[in-house]
């Protein structure tokens, strides 16, 4: 008999959170809002440590708990209120309690001075039973209900200053983008009942598992329905459109859903189906090139973006890619690897940035910023360290997760030098976007006293002089900083004298994937990894070196380059006009044709026409009725159940007789 | 005691109290006030049916009572309920006391009328739900006509008396030829029984009867499709809903018709009931597409309300007719939830009428900020709607698709594009609604938010929408005793359960199509 865990707990925590300040949150004192909101993902994080600890004690994993009394019982289908704990899952939990719970902390004092201040704790511990509820379901189903759960939340939160337009359809845009994908995650779960009768994890991976000759066919249109769904969530292409938009919410709420977790769990559900996965190279494959291709095209346009976030935005959606290229040739736990270093640096270049906004009074455009370094230290170092992270530069987390995801890709048979190299140049184009980030913000002359119009939304403070945040904002700032340094220690390759114990923790979940982790390295791979180590470094150090010599040193040849491309220029500054193609092909030609074809066409034509012989048929009636009587529609309807009642007795009468 | 005679109360008790309220004194709040009283005893009546349903047993009636009633030609009092119809009859006495809340200051004239009219309704449906005798059945059926047209055509909000005779002649005109089935019906075995025509007419649809029972069935089909009403067969409901007042707008569509589907057409011709199987479920699923891409475009908030209902309900069809034990089981499930659901979107959409005088989007705007209380529940009735896994609609909609799948992947794969459209069409509206800056005619006016009278009106959907979602088994229990059985030829799920006749259907046209 195994303890119990009190998974179901967990997610229990933040719901009652969110129970409390949704209903009493308007009619409470802010810092009672503030501690119930706090206090709740505090406890669940908490109960992670505890859990974490169980595990560090010898408690075997995977580990499951479930309701007696299902969720939907029918003849034929059942799905189960279940909760699945496995290596994977916890370092899932860990990372959504714990950076949610900086989260939390920062919002205290960003949001401080906004109005609906409950409404948002309200709604982000909400994302927080939805999130958990994610990573720890056991079947299809319950995966299902955090992954549109937090969908849920997103919209909600993106949509925070709903008087504004802007953030009003930036929500429904996430909402039914991501609804596309997840009629994919619908359609790929109707075709695993109709071949393996459940939506349980342990039952449909260990049937697949029990047999070796299933190859592609069903599996792989499952895995390409489940990949439509993940584009959706993780802002992959073709599906990326709904993340930029949502910058407009709340700081806070891009650091979080937008960021660190949300986004992240179409990446965990390639990692949680691996099994489905591996039987299709088909689908492999062509998760790999979505990766490679979304993360080259986003950080392209993230090269030209002003607005601080939107860069973040686009830089999100190009690591995302890294992860589904990791997914993509198998390398799993690297991807995860990734997953978690990512939440810690871009979680705080999102927290940084809000620092920067919020001191600025509102301010997002880069344009009109500048020489912050030495009136916002902490933000500056802070978030210096989440820069050098996220360009990969040694020692720092980004570092060992995406050189640790080129190696793999580098030694995939066939393409996958091809995807070295388009992960290699996206990791220039990283460092040098992230690069002009900083210098723009950070170095330079200082631009934004010159700006006057403080951007609607966030800061209503805007007549303030430039100040650090208060501590509660700083604090989760250093931590993620700290992290943002050593978290990528966890993977420190066996390659550069370290022991790789995220890879070895992680090889109990993707055994069967057959990861290169599992056996010890070669001489030979030894030697090639230090290699591409080297090139990764140079690299990021090229783009590191043309940010600076574009926005700090020369910033006339930023110009000069600009007027030397011009069309090129454009097109990348305008977002390669996805939005508007989408716009012109699909959403326009639906609206025309149910205005027009269905609208006039159909129901005013044919339904209609028919309408107009029944109430023809009607008044010649009614004048028949009129004839009769008063005319009033009580007195026909009254006319017509006599007749009714007339014709039935004669009927009878004439049945009985024969 | 009661077991026996409790259907025959409910039935009856609404009408007496129709008379009594017609006797009421005209000036206060006495009708609504009785009315309102009566409601709430008839629910807690109603509650001691699933409270002493017997779930064990898996076939047949329960409170059942049957005795003769004309001896010839045979017409039998026989009434009874199973886990279907159960919940039905309870689902009907939980609306109306809350279409009585809802009224209260939306209707001022004729109000003596108008709630005698809803508890003549309330019998129909009722009597509708617990007839086992088709005479008594149709009866109830046609009664059932007579209030909603007179309530649309009294109480409409413009043109009434069109959209009522609309629909009246809709409803009515079909329900003729579903008399002359009947009739062929009785001629052929000179009962009207439920349980005995099913009994005498096993194994007709290869002999000397199959064509005149051909046409029976067509017959019955057109009746029932008409009143769900099942695309293209919708003409009366776009004006019929946005005429009709809140309270009969919420028991306008859907459950009376699917119903009847559900007993009388696929219960009493099950044979050729699979023959037009594929065609319903085609239409089902063009209805799903069609009413929600109509959804897409309107600017009248109840014209929209109308055609996602028509969305709604098409799911529900889609659901019957495939036949699978998960989709006929979740499209019963899923008449409860169109119906407690739509019922909320309506009385919202009537609370919002009550204060700015207007279904037009394009003069609403912004409410969030004069009313961020209704904007709560609209937004909680909205996610409801559009199958917010953990809600209500999703259990349904999901075990119809789930099901339907089963037996035509491509057509249930085309209908789940739907979850698309309705989170479209319902987030649009809402944005055109409530967010944004308050438009000019809702600035003008300062109406007071959403108050005790209404809270207590939609709260009690807005907590079944929760319950419904998370806890489906509680209902889902009766109904899958009662409906899988009614399928004819089910496709079992089982079939493909084990590995290896999972790896037989490894081709996956073949798996499909199965």
């Amino acid at each position: 008999m195994i303890p119990s865990l009190y998974l179901w707990l967990l997610p229990l925590f933040p719901l009652a959170g969110f129970a409390i300040n949704g209903t009493m949150g308007r009619r409470l004192p802010k810092t009672a809002v503030s501690f119930i909101g706090l206090l709740f993902p505090a406890a669940a994080f908490a109960q992670v440590l505890w859990i974490v600890a169980r595990v560090h004690q010898g408690l075997t994993l995977p580990y499951t708990e479930s309701f007696a009394t299902p969720w939907i019982a029918v003849t034929d289908f059942h799905a189960n209120f279940s909760f699945l704990l496995d290596q994977l899952t916890l370092v899932m939990l860990l990372v959504v309690t714990g950076v949610g719970l900086m989260i939390h902390l920062y919002s205290v004092g960003y949001m401080g001075e906004e109005e609906g201040y409950w409404r948002f704790f309200s709604y982000m511990n909400l994302f927080l039973f939805f999130m958990l509820t994610l990573v720890l379901a056991a079947n299809f189903l319950l995966l299902f209900v955090g992954w549109e759960g937090v969908g849920l939340v997103s919209y909600l939160l993106i949509g925070f200053y709903y008087t504004k337009d802007s953030a009003a359809n930036a929500g429904k845009k996430a909402f039914i983008v991501n609804r596309i994908g997840d009629f994919g995650f619908l359609l790929a779960m109707f075709l695993i009942i109709a071949h393996f009768g459940t939506l349980s994890f342990n039952q449909v991976f260990s049937s697949i598992t029990s047999h070796p000759e299933m190859q592609g066919g069903f599996l792989t249109a499952i895995a390409l329905f489940l990949l439509l769904g993940a584009t959706g969530k993780s802002a992959q292409i073709p599906l990326y459109v709904w993340l930029p938009d949502a910058m407009e919410g709340p700081t806070p709420v891009s650091a979080l859903i937008h960021a660190a977790t949300m986004v992240t769990a179409g990446v965990y559900m390639l990692a949680r189906t691996h099994v489905l996965f591996g039987r299709s190279p088909l689908a492999l494959t062509v998760v790999a090139v979505i990766g490679a291709a979304t993360a080259f095209f986003a950080a392209t346009i993230g090269i030209l973006q002003t607005d601080i976030k939107r860069v973040l935005a686009y830089s999100t959606i190009s690591q995302l890619g890294y992860m589904f290229l990791a997914c993509g040739v198998a390398a799993y736990s690297m991807g995860i690897f990734h997953l978690v270093t990512h939440a810690f640096f871009k979680a705080l270049l999102f927290l940084a940035a809000g620092s920067v906004i919020h001191a600025l009074g509102g301010e997002q455009d880069m344009r009109n910023m500048g020489g912050l370094r030495k009136k916002l230290p902490v933000t500056f170092w802070t978030m210096t360290a989440a820069v050098f992270a996220i360009s990969g530069l040694f020692p720092f987390a980004g570092f060992f997760s995406k050189d640790a995801i080129l190696a793999a890709d580098f030694i995939t048979p066939h393409d996958g030098k091809i995807l070295w190299a388009v992960g290699l140049i996206t990791a220039g184009l990283t460092s040098f976007y992230m690069f002009r980030l900083w210098y723009m913000t950070f170095f330079g002359s200082p631009r934004y006293q010159e700006s006057s119009a403080v951007r609607e939304g966030h800061g209503s403070h805007g007549g303030r002089d430039v100040h650090e945040s208060p501590w509660v904002m700083l604090l989760p700032l250093v931590i993620l900083g700290i992290l943002s340094l050593a978290g990528g220690w966890i993977g420190w390759p066996e390659a550069l004298g370290g022991s790789n114990w995220i890879a070895h923790f992680l090889d109990p979940v993707f055994a069967s994937a057959g990861t290169a982790a599992a056996t010890p390295p070669t001489t030979a791979d030894i030697q090639l990894d230090r290699i591409l180590a080297g090139v990764s470094m140079l690299t990021a150090l090229l783009g590191w070196f043309l940010a600076d010599l574009m926005y700090r040193r020369r910033p006339q040849l930023a110009d000069a380059a600009e007027r030397s491309a011009k069309p090129l220029y454009t097109m990348v500054l305008n977002k390669y006009w996805v939005d508007e193609i989408y716009a012109s092909v699909i959403v326009g030609p639906i609206l025309a044709v149910s205005k027009t074809l269905l609208g006039r066409g159909i129901e005013s034509g044919v339904i209609d026409g028919t309408n107009n012989a029944w109430t023809r048929i009607g008044s010649g009636l009614s004048s028949w009725v009129r004839r009769m009587q008063s005319g009033n529609i009580r007195s026909y309807a009254g006319w017509l159940a006599a007749g009714a009642a007339a014709v039935l007795i004669v009927v009878l009468y004439l049945a009985h007789l024969y | 005691m009661l077991n026996a005679s409790i259907l025959t109360w409910l039935t009856f008790l609404p009408v007496a109290g129709a008379l009594v309220v017609l006797l009421l004194p005209r000036r206060g709040r006495a009708a609504e006030g009785f009315t309102l009283l009566l409601t709430l005893a008839f629910f807690l009546l109603a509650l001691h049916l699933p409270a002493h349903f017997n779930y064990h047993q898996q076939q047949g009636f329960q409170y059942e009572l049957n005795v003769p009633w004309i001896s010839s030609p045979a017409i039998h009092y026989h009434v009874g309920v199973d886990g279907l119809s159960m919940w039905l009859v309870v689902l009907v006495s939980f609306l109306a006391p809350l279409g009585v809340l809802i009224s209260w200051r939306a209707i001022e004239d004729r109000k003596r009328e108008f709630y005698a009219l809803l508890l003549l309704q309330q019998t129909a449906m009722y009597g509708v739900f617990i007839s086992l005798d088709l005479i008594l059945y149709y009866a109830f059926w046609e009664l059932s006509i007579v209030p909603l047209a007179l309530l649309i055509g009294m109480y409409g909000r413009n043109d009434g008396r069109r959209a009522a005779i609309k629909f009246f002649l809709y409803a009515f005109i079909p329900s003729a030829l579903l008399l002359v089935g009947m009739l062929w019906l009785y001629g052929q075995t000179g009962t009207f029984d439920l349980v005995q025509l099913q009994q005498q007419m096993h194994g007709w649809s290869t002999g000397p009867h199959a064509a005149g029972l051909w046409l029976t069935s067509l017959a019955f089909l057109l009746a029932f499709a008409v009143k769900v009403p099942v695309f293209p067969l919708h003409g009366w409901l776009r004006d019929g809903i946005s005429e009709a007042p809140t309270a009969v707008a919420m028991i306008l569509a859907g459950k009376l018709g699917l119903y009847s589907l559900l007993r009388w057409h696929v219960g009493l011709f099950p044979t050729e009931a699979a023959h037009v199987a594929p065609l319903m479920v085609a239409l089902g699923a063009t209805g799903v597409l069609y009413g929600a891409l109509m959804a897409l475009v309107q600017t009248d908030l109840k014209r929209l309300a109308a055609y996602a209902t028509l969305s709604a309900v098409s799911f529900i069809v889609l659901g019957i007719y495939a036949f699978t034990a998960a989709s006929m089981d979740g499209a019963a499930y899923q008449i409860l939830n169109e119906s407690i659901s739509a019922s909320a979107f309506f009385m919202l959409l009537g609370i919002l009428y009550e204060r700015y005088g207007t279904y037009d989007m394009g003069q609403l705007g912004g409410i969030a900020t004069k009313m961020p209380g209704l904007a709560v529940l609209f937004v909680i009735t909205t996610l409801s709607l559009i199958g917010l896994p953990s809600l209500n609609v999703f259990v349904g909609e999901f075990l119809i698709l789930s099901g339907s799948f089963q037996t035509h992947p491509r057509i249930a794969g085309t209908a789940t594009v739907g979850v698309i459209l309705s989170a479209s069409y319902m987030l649009w509206m809402v944005q055109r609604v409530f967010y944004g800056k308050p438009s000019t005619s809702v600035a003008a006016l300062s109406p007071a938010d959403v108050n005790w009278r209404e809270r207590a009106a939609v709260w009690p959907t807005i907590a079944l929408m929760i319950a419904m979602g998370v806890a489906s088994v509680f209902w889902m229990h009766a109904i899958d005793l009662s409906v899988p059985g009614m399928a004819p030829n089910k496709v079992s799920l089982g079939a493909a359960v084990t590995p290896t006749s999972a790896y037989a259907t490894l081709n996956p046209t073949r798996g499909m199509t199965r």
